[in-house]
């Protein structure tokens, strides 16, 4: 195959890969700019993954999975929100509770549910995400170089991919353009100038969770019913928490952090496609050295090379009013 | 709503804090178009009152009257719709973001951005031309001076349509020139037709700007008088309940031999940022050498590297003759060893530990020493026994050794940390912001103390960001602005406004010789 052709390939996997870290990243940030660390990123994807496949399986309908995807994070969400916003909990054992709760109770309601080792049913038909093929794509193909990319990388994606995109501007926008993203950044930075401005900060930062819990939602259903096809257990290994670390390598802002997670998704597909291809001078590498490629990139640019990061400012701290 | 009917009226407001009775039966009538100064202790239950009018807290009981119609305020929306504003003494804003989103936070009118900022953009060029209270509205918030950040505030306020607005501690960040600025601002507003009411603890500011004056002691309201009718003794006695003095007395000083000599001292911190430039400083046995300045200009480096809590960049330090600088030795630990002392200027970040008891704070930095150990154990009897003995000398209150610090208030505290560092005999004492959040009655005692040690022949160094208090304190005042020292001049010849000058780095003409930026 000609190096043109692998490239887009690699980058057709990149977008394939980046979309869940896509929509768990900006999750995270309406979480973390409302000054609530989010950590259970991972849990609720994992929910959601196990409540999509399950209703999706259950009702033979991807979008009605896709919908108790997202209310199952959304409740999760609230629970944290309950934890840490109502009752001053902290913030990151909150998180952590709810990812060991969701890797421990989605394999054992699978298992007592459909008695498939702690699997869902196999997804098929409109259970669950089809690839879109877009108007002309394939007479398209034959043109050079564009027709090949329109056909290869731009279409033919499930609607969840377009979705994560497209959730970027929108998340920009509501961040930086309305009266709820000005709160939302204002509360993260200083809660005690919102509750002067006569503003609720508790409801301010529900509200902000309500909107992680529903992008969590999408990110977790497109990983079982888009993506895969079922819920297998643990099947976010670790996303959530990549995610979280794009969020901070992107510096809490939506388009920086679009670009940390294409970055950490295009090293995913590269070690994919390395895995048991001979390279000169070292050989064949082996595989998990390979797989381990991204983690070992996100802890060398989090420790190096992204500067120093400024998070929100009241990020962690419960508000509580000063007497 | 008469003429007649004051501006702001409460009745019988009753607030408690657990045990604590932090306002009780407060009644005050606040006059349309008057600056109503509330004076009062730390701790008298000033700022609970006004965050009651402001709805931060709701009152146990009592009424709350605006132009004399009962006014149920449950939470600041509540209080904004009423007509009233407030400068909080800690701004409430966000520094990341403009001026202009600071101010319509709250009230942005519609779900997009767009409409409400533009709007605003043309609202607040109006207010700044009546109010004279110019601010770029497109700076960001966090890169203003204090003083230009509590003008934003005084615009919110009144862009929210406050007709009552309430000021806490408003010059505790500002030069005596900014402090000018803001009265003549308050004056305009008077103009105006807002009422203004005045919460500090300088009565210099009371008796310089309010017409009516009413002060607190101990979560009552003791007096209500005109500010015309009183005076600032008079005020000083009704806040502490006794007579103080409100300048220190002291005989001139008597300044020996040289005790901490230091030459082109300069610090850059870790962000490449020159903190200190080129100081040059004597301080002699026998004499306090104040530093003057706005908080911010280098003084509190300076004190951390005299403390050996950071190392300088470059430059020497010499105590009694010996280098310090590039010496192993010039730790904080070993500073105190050879009788360097430091009291920090925060006390709850470097000074105390505030979950540890009295008794434990009473120890910390001198716990190695063999009276305090017995074995692999700490001696607590000693250490108790030590910790009265400072409670009694310094007047701590309450006199409990084994309260945790977080439970003495902040002049007590001061006190404990006084104690600890002026028992162990220092040669050489650096104090850091002395009386900051400390109240009328223990900055007498604080001040009555330093003193002494001075005639005693210690060397005293004094870091505060109250002018007053330099200029009473100090025998020679050194005046720090962005990391060097602008001028050093005695006590007994400078006059405010020539060191608020110097605060804002005009440097004296008389005392060039010695500046050294």
């Amino acid at each position: 195959m000609e190096t043109f052709q692998i490239i887009i390939l690699l980058l057709d996997a990149t977008f394939r890969i980046a979309t869940p870290l896509i929509l768990a990243a900006l999750a995270g940030m309406f979480s973390e700019r409302a000054g609530v660390v989010d950590i259970g990123l991972e849990g609720k994807m994992l929910g959601a993954a196990f409540a999509a496949a399950a209703v999706a399986a259950v009702s033979g309908s991807a979008w009605v999975g896709l919908g108790a995807g997202i209310l199952t994070s959304i409740a999760l969400s609230m629970l944290h929100a309950y934890a840490c916003v109502t009752h001053k909990g902290n913030q990151v054992v909150s998180g952590m509770a709810i990812n060991i709760v969701v890797a421990g109770l989605s394999p054992t309601l699978a298992y007592a549910w459909f008695s498939m080792g702690g699997q869902t049913p196999p997804l098929g038909g409109d259970a669950r995400f089809k690839s879109i093929v877009l108007p002309y794509a394939e007479t398209a193909r034959d043109v050079p170089v564009i027709g090949y990319i329109y056909a290869e990388l731009i279409s033919n994606h499930n609607i969840i991919v377009y979705m994560a995109i497209a959730a970027v501007p929108i998340c920009a926008w509501i961040l930086y353009k309305t009266r709820f993203g000005l709160r939302v950044r204002a509360v993260g930075e200083n809660p005690h100038a919102v509750d002067t401005a006569g503003i609720s900060v508790d409801w301010l930062r529900y509200k902000a969770l309500i909107m992680t819990g529903f992008l969590c939602g999408i990110s977790g259903s497109y990983l079982s019913t888009a993506h895969g096809a079922g819920f297998i257990r643990d099947m976010t290994a670790g996303k959530g928490y990549l995610a979280l670390a794009a969020l901070i390598f992107g510096k809490w802002r939506p388009v920086p952090t679009l670009f940390a997670c294409l970055l950490f998704a295009f090293t995913d597909a590269v070690q994919a496609r390395l895995q048991g291809v001979e390279l000169p001078i070292v050989g064949v590498i082996p595989v998990q050295f390979i797989q381990a490629l991204p983690y070992i990139l996100t802890v060398l640019l989090l420790a190096g090379f992204v500067g120093k990061a400024q998070p929100p400012k009241s990020i962690g701290e419960p508000y509580i009013k000063e007497r | 709503m008469s003429e007649q009917s004051p501006a702001l009226e409460l009745r019988r407001i009753n607030k408690s804090f657990g045990p604590v009775h932090a306002n009780k039966d407060i009644s005050l009538s606040v006059d349309r178009g008057t600056i109503h100064g509330i004076v009062g202790e730390n701790g008298a239950g000033k700022s609970t009152l006004m965050s009651i009018v402001y709805g931060f807290y709701q009152a146990d009981s009592g009424d709350i009257l605006v132009n004399g119609k009962t006014c149920r305020i449950e939470n600041p929306q509540s209080s904004i719709e009423a007509g009233i504003g407030m400068v909080h003494q800690h701004f409430m804003l966000v520094d990341t973001f403009t001026v202009l989103e600071n101010i319509i936070l709250g009230i942005e009118g519609g779900y997009r951005l767009k409409e409400g900022l533009s709007a605003a953009r043309k609202e607040l060029v109006r207010l700044e031309k009546e109010y004279a209270l110019e601010v770029d509205v497109d700076a960001i918030v966090g890169d203003l001076p204090v003083g230009l950040r509590q003008r934003v505030e005084i615009l919110k306020a009144l862009y929210r349509g406050a007709e009552i607005l309430i000021l806490d501690e408003p010059t505790g960040v500002l030069t005596p020139q900014e402090a000018d600025h803001l009265f003549r601002i308050l004056d305009t507003l008077r103009e105006q037709g807002k009422t203004v009411i005045l919460i500090t603890h300088k009565l210099r500011e009371i008796m310089a700007i309010t017409d009516n004056v009413s002060v607190m002691r101990r979560g009552e309201m003791v007096a209500h008088v005109r500010t015309g009718d009183t005076s600032q003794a008079a005020l000083a006695e009704l806040m502490v309940g006794r007579s103080v003095l409100l300048h220190v007395e002291k005989e001139t000083a008597a300044p020996k031999e040289t005790l901490l000599a230091i030459r082109n001292l300069n610090y850059v911190d870790i962000d490449s940022v020159p903190r200190l430039k080129n100081i040059n400083l004597d301080l002699r046995a026998g004499e306090i050498l104040g530093i003057a300045g706005v908080s911010g200009n280098g003084q509190s480096e300076l004190l951390e590297v005299l403390g050996g809590m950071l190392a300088p960049t470059s430059g020497s330090i010499k105590f009694k003759g010996q280098e310090l600088v590039g010496n192993k030795t010039f730790t904080a630990r070993n500073l105190r060893k050879i009788g360097l002392g430091h009291v920090p200027e925060d006390r709850h970040r470097s000074g105390l530990v505030l979950p540890f008891s009295a008794n434990e704070c009473s120890i910390l930095g001198y716990h190695d020493k063999p009276e305090y150990n017995r074995g692999l154990q700490l001696d607590r009897n000693s250490m108790v026994e030590t910790c009265n003995t400072y409670i009694e000398k310094y007047d701590v209150r309450p006199p409990d050794p084994y309260l945790k610090a977080s439970g003495f208030s902040g002049g007590n505290q001061q006190k404990l940390v006084l104690a600890r560092e002026m028992e162990q005999n220092p040669d050489v004492l650096l104090v850091g912001q002395p009386t900051r959040g400390v109240d009328i009655g223990a900055i007498e005692f604080i001040h009555k103390q330093l003193i002494k040690m001075r005639d005693a022949g210690k060397a005293i160094l004094v870091v505060s960001v109250e002018i007053e208090e330099v200029m009473s304190l100090a025998d020679r005042i050194a005046v720090m602005f962005d990391g060097g020292i602008v001028g050093e001049l005695p006590a007994a010849e400078a006059t405010e406004t020539q060191l608020g000058l110097m605060m804002t780095g005009v440097r004296e003409p008389k005392s060039d010789a010695k500046a050294t930026i």
